[in-house]
């Protein structure tokens, strides 16, 4: 699998100097307000600063350099956020600008028809719009995205895949869209623009990475409004608490209410500040992960629902299997000896320069130790394959060896008036139940066997598909093949379901099978014919060798053209729903030890008694609530690398999945900030801070 | 704990859990509309019902109109219920003539009883005639039981319907929660009850004499009513005996066996079944006990049975049973554990085949602290309010898990129907949670929840949440809040604050030592009862409405199941951490405080 040669590591010196000033500008409250637990943090801030400023005046509720340590560490903990949104969406940045690079305004020759000898305009790329023709030359930019229409050319597609070898781009076809700012290396194209200047695949690209028209997903909505209404929970919690403190010095005859200081850092304590912090970091990274697995998601609402596939449709031949069949055996008919087959096929494929043709000649040399000929000293004429004869082979001396599908041979044989023998007949059907090829072989009129040729199941998709089925997700396999073989394929990879004969209606009828059954179906194309199965998928992942309209009835664009890389898709996806789900658990969890700092530490000058709670042995009530107010910042910088980097991915089932991340992140969370908030109150009086 | 003790809780929970689950099924067949022996008994009865009120049976609601109909339903019940109490000095049957009642209790009264928080401002046998407690509350003891179970079964098929508008006919529901449970269950309890000497009469209050007459001093007043006093301006005092009693009477049975069955809580008599003519016999008290969680334990069985999935039902009653079992040993431990300050004076609280032993105050000699322990924790856990002890005397701790009970949302098992639908929110926030740890949008029971139910998940736990929090602080801060307060330090904060935590949650139970009737409580508390109901049902109605119409996505590996112990410890911890957490700073005042005071 290619990926860009330039991955960027995690905390590029260039990026994090550019977030640094980045988290400054995001303390306006008009952006902060976006996020309601952030906002409650610095309008905590705000209010705990102006305590500040009364207390210096000397009628303050506290002493000036408490209220100021309080103030300080909220103002962090606010920046601390900005800071993990502006990392994630630094490293999209870079990335823009380098792509930006490729979208200059240049010339181009537009062209007043559909033909290359029509006339020539120069005019600005920026001034091309749908439907306009341009000539692209070798050397030349390609001005926007568009279809060729005339012409074949070596295209260098680098700069949008970061992949360096050039491409074939030509008109018809499946591989006739073409990415502005790509350049022709070779002979020339006629296009059609399908962009107007500020819509293409680069510009959506550019935006996409940047986050700029980054729209919150529906789960991260979801989630959103939970964390708001624990926000607003908490809030009364220490609003309340005022009044409450206030009867209760009353009660108690001694000590003094709870001041607004201490009930504002308890606020910003209690409040989910962990994962509302790290959220939106969070689903950035998210994306930048498929920009570093060089697949660009056309809406933030792709990514997520990669995660809840439940169907992945997978193309036999490129997915599960090689390309290629290969010879696998030479099967004799009656009174043939297996040598004189295999030297015949042999014969018959020494020209024969498909990689079927080739895995013949490897397969009698390694089996049967007949060394490679050289057809021309043999004297040997190669008979090529045609559509009309469907068969392949070579006339030597007054040999006329062939080879092809047994129904071609069939007929070839019958027309010379010889006769196909029923245990050849037998031996067809047999590899064709197989799930393989046969390739019947004869000499004049006498056949001599048939070749087995077998899709070769690509290494490790067995393994792949069997963690798929641990995650709860079904693999169906689509084919052209007739049933037999697709089933005999399908049980070799190990898929779950196959689709044979498979037609664009077929699929679509597949796909909408499985959606009216509740289930989110992903599946992956590159040809026209595809466009309305990606379009009713709900993953659709377009190659980005495939045609504009397979591109465009896609949410996500693999730049590799990888099929196999929806599966990595699905992982992505999966990560980053596990990863907002952890960090909120583990934040809620904090809470606990949160509480054993805070309540005594409030309350003790009006039962004394309280401080039977401190079970931390917190210094002092002051160094008590920093030591959390501190804790509380410092988790959210301990935790962008994990934000930014997602939660570690195992295929395990849900049940597994769920026993791991409660135990790390639940357990977890609850034990860490006893120790955390326990060691900075000890850094904290060992310095004299308060 | 005693092996006493111990022996009555094994008991209780294994009767509740004997009979939890053919109850529930039988819930789910009527609840169906299944054809079977008491369908075709009562079936009849119930089509005549329809044909009078003009009921077409099949005419589905989508979820407005099923909200729109409970609370038409409801308010028309307060209506009623206000008028009757404003109106019986002039109604019949009120031998003992009592007039009519303040507009203020009687606007707390009715919207109590409409809730299905049965708090009592009140004493019934002071204060209702024997109409009003007849039609006006034991009729709401049993709509209001059945219009909560009525939301829970619009909800379950909420889980269960798949791209449906509708979510079943509320009359309908309504009518089958009375007709075919909540009248059989009561009828065959009331015979119970009398079985064990709960009074059922019409007569007057009895006049009796006293075995033993009780002298004691009063003050001596003048023609005008004022107090004499001597010359030093010290007021005299007179002696004054007492030779005989007044025994209240009443139709007592059939309502109480209603108040436990329909986890109203609303005693006959002032202090519910601790009175002897409420509760006589440890017997009676075991039947009482056990009917407060029978229905509620038994819906779960009916939500496993409806979404087609036992394994579901079972999780969710697993979850209540040990929260409830955990909180009840600890509340039993801490009453016979006793009182520390009685320790230091070298009293003997040691239980012995003498004495029980730990905390007596404010307990019955006839149930001792087993199961007052018990009957506190099941009634608090199930929204019931009923009482056979007083909370408020208690060990700090002891009424504290009764206390944190309420707040935790009465989803513990909770009121009928409400309790459940209340834990299906938690649920539906674990699943949420958890969900998204394992990588998926979360699905329960195959829907998946998404921003609407979210939304409306996180209004119910902020509704009720701000309704105690709000009210507690009202309380505590003003005149007419802290002058209920009858006990100093912390004890008079954790009064209030179980107050408008009881009122909030529709539970009704009450730490006896606030005096509730006067304006200020009668009508804050009846607007949290009020609010506490309704603007929970609302938002969970449209939970069901929603849920109605998504499909159904089939269950695979990848899916979070949601009825494996793993599951059932997420939800507990979430119940814990979102309930106990939010109330940790306000119990910290109060019966935290007050515990380690003593404890000095």
């Amino acid at each position: 699998m290619s990926r860009k040669k330039d991955k960027r590591s995690l905390f590029e010196p260039a990026i994090v100097r550019r977030a640094l000033w980045d988290s400054a500008i995001k303390l306006n409250p008009l952006y902060q307000i976006r996020n309601p637990v952030m906002f409650v943090v610095e309008m905590g801030s705000i209010l705990t600063t102006l305590l500040f400023f009364q207390a210096l005046s000397g009628k303050g509720e506290a002493s000036p350099g408490f209220i100021l340590h309080i103030s300080v560490w909220l103002w962090v903990t606010v920046l601390f956020a900005n800071f993990a949104e502006s990392m994630a969406e630094g490293r999209g940045k870079a990335q823009a600008a380098a792509l930006r690079s490729f979208r200059q305004d240049i010339e181009a020759k537009l062209l007043a028809g559909a033909d290359r000898k029509s006339k020539i305009t120069y005019v600005p790329s920026s001034q091309l719009r749908r439907g306009d023709f341009v000539l692209v030359e070798a050397g030349n930019t390609i001005p926007g995205d568009g279809e060729v229409v005339e012409g074949v050319a070596s295209v260098n597609e680098s700069a949008i895949t970061g992949e360096s070898a050039p491409v074939i781009r030509e008109s018809g076809g499946d591989r006739s869209a073409v990415t502005g700012g790509t350049q022709v290396l070779s002979d020339w194209l006629v296009v059609k623009i399908t962009a107007n200047p500020g819509e293409t695949f680069l510009d959506k690209m550019i935006s996409m990475v940047e986050g700029a028209k980054r729209q919150k997903t529906p789960n991260e909505i979801s989630l959103d409004i939970l964390l708001a209404g624990l926000t607003i929970i908490f809030l009364l919690v220490t609003v309340t608490l005022l009044p409450f403190s206030i009867f209760s010095v009353r009660a108690a005859g001694q000590g003094s209410p709870v001041t607004v200081t201490v009930l504002i850092a308890l606020l910003v304590c209690l409040i989910p500040t962990t994962i509302g912090g790290l959220l939106s970091a969070i689903g950035i990274a998210g994306m930048d992960r498929m920009i570093q697995a060089n697949v660009i998601a056309m809406s933030g609402r792709a990514v997520e629902a990669a995660g809840d596939v439940d169907v992945l449709l997978l193309d036999k031949t490129g997915t599960i299997t090689l390309g290629n069949r290969q010879a696998t055996a030479f099967l004799p008919s009656a009174g043939v000896d297996t040598q004189t087959l295999a030297d015949a096929a042999q014969l018959a494929s020494l020209a024969d320069e498909t990689p079927e043709g080739r895995s013949i000649v490897i397969l009698a040399k390694e089996k049967y130790g007949l060394r490679e000929r050289d057809i021309e000293s043999l004297g040997a004429v190669f008979v090529p394959f045609t559509a009309q004869t469907r068969m392949s082979g070579v006339n030597l001396d007054s040999r006329e060896i062939r080879k092809g599908a047994a129904d071609a041979v069939e007929k070839y044989i019958g027309a010379q008036g010889g006769i196909f023998p029923r245990e050849v007949r037998s031996i067809v059907d047999d590899i064709a139940k197989e799930g393989a090829t046969p390739l019947v072989v004869a000499e004049g009129t006498r056949v001599l066997g048939a070749i087995r040729l077998n899709d070769i199941v690509k290494g490790g998709m067995r393994e792949r598909f069997a963690e798929m089925r641990n995650m709860g997700i079904k693999t169906i396999m689509i084919t052209g093949d007739n049933p037999l073989t697709a089933a005999a394929i399908a049980a070799e990879a190990g898929v779950d379901d196959f689709l044979a004969e498979a037609t664009p209606e077929t699929k679509l009828k597949l796909i909408r099978e499985h959606q009216a059954g509740g289930r989110l179906v992903a599946m992956t194309g590159d040809g026209t014919n595809d466009a309305p199965a990606l379009a009713q998928a709900d993953v659709a992942v377009a190659m980005n060798t495939g045609t504009q309209a397979a591109k465009e009835a896609g949410n996500l664009v693999d730049l590799d053209s990888n099929p196999t890389k929806l599966i990595e898709i699905v992982e992505i996806g999966k990560q980053l729903l596990m990863t907002r789900g952890t960090l909120t658990t583990f934040s809620i969890a904090n809470d606990v030890a949160k509480y054993f700092a805070i309540l005594p530490a409030a309350f003790i000058s009006i039962y004394p008694a309280l401080g039977a709670l401190n079970i931390m042995h917190l210094a002092t009530p002051q160094s008590a609530v920093l030591s959390a107010v501190i804790f509380n910042a410092l988790i959210i910088i301990f935790l962008v690398p994990l934000a930014l980097r997602g939660v570690k991915y195992r295929p395990l089932g849900a049940e597994a999945v769920l026993r791991n991340n409660a135990l790390i992140y639940g357990v977890g969370g609850l034990i860490v900030p006893f120790i955390g908030i326990k060691l900075i109150d000890m850094l904290i009086t060992a310095l004299h801070i308060v | 704990m005693t092996g006493n003790d111990l022996f009555q809780i094994v008991l209780y929970f294994g009767a509740l859990l004997l009979l939890a689950k053919p109850l529930g099924i039988y819930m789910a067949r009527v609840y169906e509309g299944e054809q079977f022996l008491p369908v075709r008994i009562i079936g009849p009865v119930e089509r005549i019902f329809y044909r009078l009120c003009g009921i077409h049976q099949d005419e589905e609601m989508d979820w407005k109109q099923y909200a729109v109909a409970v609370l038409v339903f409801s308010a028309g019940g307060m209506l009623l219920l206000y008028l009757l109490q404003r109106f019986q000095g002039v109604l019949p049957l009120n031998p003992q003539k009592f007039p009519a009642v303040s507009p203020d209790l009687a606007f707390n009264t009715s919207v109590s009883f409409v809730t299905n928080t049965n708090w009592q401002d009140y004493g019934g046998e002071t204060t209702m005639s024997y109409l009003t407690q007849m039609t006006g509350l034991t009729m709401q003891n049993f709509v209001s039981a059945s219009a909560g179970m009525a939301v829970l079964v619009a909800v379950l098929r909420g889980f269960k319907r798949h791209s449906a508008k509708t979510i079943g006919n509320f009359w309908v529901d309504l009518t089958r929660s009375a007709l075919y449970i909540l009248i059989p269950l009561s009828v065959i309890y009331s015979l119970l009850l009398v079985s064990q000497g709960v009074v059922q009469s019409f007569s007057g209050y009895k006049r009796v004499a006293l075995t033993q007459a009780i002298t004691y001093n009063t003050a001596k007043l003048d023609d005008k009513g004022n107090p004499v006093r001597d010359a030093g301006g010290n007021p005299v005092t007179e002696k004054a005996e007492i030779k005989e009693q007044v025994i209240p009477m009443g139709p007592a049975a059939s309502q109480i066996a209603i108040k436990q069955l329909g986890t109203n809580g609303g005693g006959f008599f002032n202090v519910n079944s601790a009175h002897p003519f409420e509760n006589p016999t440890p017997f009676s008290n075991f039947l009482e006990v056990l009917a407060i969680l029978l229905i509620p334990a038994a819906l779960c069985a009916t939500f496993g049975r409806m979404v087609g999935d036992m394994r579901q039902g079972r999780a969710l009653f697993a979850a209540m049973l040990l929260v409830l079992i955990a909180f009840t040993a600890l509340c039993t431990w801490s009453e016979q554990h006793g009182n520390p300050r009685f320790a230091a004076m070298g009293i003997d609280q040691t239980a012995s085949a003498l004495q029980p032993g730990g905390n007596m105050e404010g307990k019955e000699a006839r149930f001792g602290i087993a199961n007052s322990a018990l009957w506190a924790t099941t009634t608090t856990a199930a929204s019931n309010g009923s009482v056979n002890s007083m909370h408020d005397s208690f060990t700090p701790l002891g009424g504290l898990f009764p206390m944190l009970l309420i707040q935790l949302g009465e989803i513990i098992f909770g009121g009928v129907g409400s309790g459940l639908y209340g834990m299906l929110i938690f649920a539906i926030i674990t699943v949420f949670v958890a969900g998204l740890m394992v990588g998926r949008t979360p699905e329960y029971l195959g829907k998946k929840i998404e921003m609407f139910e979210m939304k409306m998940a996180s209004l119910v736990i902020l509704i009720v949440n701000a309704l105690v929090k709000i009210g507690a602080a009202i309380g505590v801060s003003t005149k007419a809040g802290v002058a209920g307060v009858s006990n100093p330090g912390p004890h008079g904060f954790s009064e209030i604050l179980y107050a408008f935590s009881s009122a909030a949650n529709n539970n009704g139970s009450a730490f006896a030592g606030l005096s509730g009737n006067t304006v200020f409580y009668n009508t804050a508390l009846g607007i949290a009862m009020f609010l506490g109901r309704f603007w929970v049902i609302i938002p969970v109605l449209a939970i069901a409405g929603s849920l109605a119409k998504k499909k159904q996505v089939p269950a695979s590996l990848g899916t979070l199941p949601t009825h494996t112990p793993l599951f059932v410890a997420f939800l507990i911890g979430v119940i814990l951490i979102v309930g106990a957490l939010s109330f940790m700073p306000g119990l910290a005042l109060g019966p935290i405080a007050e515990q380690l005071l003593m404890g000095r």
